[in-house]
């Protein structure tokens, strides 16, 4: 299967893509990976009339390492980040996120800055970068700016980068205290989408107060989206099976699932919600070193 | 890389020989190593990046040929099943394949020797369960895997630290 026709720019630096995507008036797209978009472009899906490919801008390509945060480079692929000490040490979730995506052959040309982007409804780095509440660093026009994970995901396949931004790299800092975390997901066959997916990050101090709270969900809203209730019925307080189960069940109703024939009714994918957040948390309580 | 340029002219290497090809931005990577190159060995199975037959090694890493713009492959090493044997003789990994009867209608078998090259060469003994998620990516409708997973192991077993 071909797409349809379009032309092909590589430009070797991030101001000469820029430039391209600013003179394309909103014609050109972003070709990153390419794992969600080629095969979009292959089924005709989708039709762009120019790609810019940013696979050999080199300083997208690389994982920045300061005293407070982790910054991914956009085009480092996924395989990358798994094998990456410097993010799997810092941030075990990342790690353990990036061993559900697709199949290796994906994981060695998909990157995490492509699959935000592409903001499928189903990502499995969506909610990852919810948890830990990261940060977007874009590039356009008129310099840089930053969007926190709140304000990324703004529906099913649209964000709030604009159209004349690229999204140069995704930065997360640490979380002081002790901290666990777990990525449950469930899927319906090796390499699948999500049926549903939940990642959560947590903190507790040397009471067992918890201290830090991220709960992304995914699969189950028109986007990536965090369990904002759930968050706050762990905060600030002493985590216990009691906390983590009203906890679960928070997240199970905030959620805004979809029947379909594929995957499941909305009603047993919110039944899975309060279970992987439950397995999650517990997960995540003992490896912060927590009592339950 | 001229701007809207209707054709491109790529260089890259492939089975350890230089070539070249003027392509369309669109033309994908296995249309390129099949039709211009006939180098028929690279399958093209659901072409909706699912089944892995097509899967090569670019630059060491397995990637799957359909979901690929051949322009992207520009200035790339390229390895296919047909670049495996050597003066004649089946590498480690076809060997270990036929050995051990991992396959029946063959059609899945080119991907799955490419994305077993790339397992080994990343994790040289790896287990069971390490084989079947290392060729996750590669789906077989005959042999219900079991043949494939004690190939693999026998490529391991038999490899003596060389990937191929």
């Amino acid at each position: 299967m071909y797409p349809g026709s379009f032309d092909y720019q590589r430009p070797q630096t991030l101001q000469e893509a820029v430039r391209l995507l600013g003179t394309s008036q909103g014609d050109a797209r972003i070709l990153a990976g390419g794992m969600s978009l080629i095969p979009l472009l292959k089924s005709r899906l989708v039709s762009i009339p120019t790609l810019i490919d940013i696979g050999r801008i080199d300083e997208l390509r690389k994982i920045g390492n300061t005293e407070k945060s982790v910054t991914i480079g956009s085009m480092v692929t996924d395989h990358e980040i798994e094998n990456s000490r410097i993010i799997g040490d810092r941030f075990p979730l990342i790690r353990e996120v990036s061993r559900w995506i697709g199949d290796p052959q994906v994981r060695n040309r998909g990157t995490m800055g492509g699959s935000l982007c592409h903001a499928d409804p189903s990502g499995d780095w969506g909610a990852c970068f919810i948890a830990l509440r990261g940060k977007a660093h874009v590039e356009g026009p008129n310099g840089s700016r930053e969007i926190d994970s709140d304000s990324f995901f703004t529906g099913p396949f649209s964000t709030s980068v604009d159209i004349s931004e690229i999204l140069t790299a995704i930065e997360f800092h640490d979380i002081d205290g002790m901290v666990g975390s777990a990525y449950e997901k469930i899927e319906r066959k090796a390499g699948d989408f999500a049926t549903v997916g939940v990642a959560v990050q947590i903190s507790i101090d040397e009471k067992g107060n918890c201290t830090y709270a991220g709960i992304g969900l995914t699969s189950v809203s028109a986007s990536p989206v965090r369990a904002a209730k759930a968050e706050k019925e762990l905060y600030g307080k002493v985590l216990t099976m009691r906390n983590i189960e009203s906890a679960a069940l928070a997240a199970s109703h905030e959620c805004d699932p979809t029947d379909d024939p594929l995957r499941g009714s909305a009603d047993f994918k919110r039944y899975l919600v309060n279970v992987c957040a439950k397995r999650a948390l517990i997960r995540a309580v003992k490896e912060a070193g927590g009592v339950l | 890389m001229s701007e809207g340029s209707r054709t491109l002219r790529i260089s890259l290497t492939v089975n350890g020989k230089k070539v070249e090809g003027d392509v369309e931005p669109r033309t994908l990577l296995t249309h390129f190593l099949r039709d211009k190159l006939s180098l028929t060995g690279t399958h093209i199975g659901c072409d909706t990046s699912n089944c892995g037959a097509c899967t090569v090694l670019m630059d060491g890493y397995s990637v799957k040929s359909c979901t690929m713009f051949a322009v992207q492959a520009d200035g790339s090493s390229i390895t296919t099943v047909e670049g495996l044997e050597r003066d004649g003789k089946l590498s480690r990994i076809q060997e270990a394949f036929r050995e051990k009867h991992g396959l029946q209608c063959g059609f899945c078998t080119p991907g799955m020797i490419m994305s077993t090259a790339f397992l080994l060469k990343e994790n040289p003994h790896p287990s069971d369960e390490e084989i079947r998620w290392g060729i996750s990516g590669n789906l077989c409708r005959c042999t219900g895997y079991s043949n494939i997973v004690a190939a693999v192991k026998y490529a391991a077993e038999t490899s003596g630290g060389d990937s191929n």
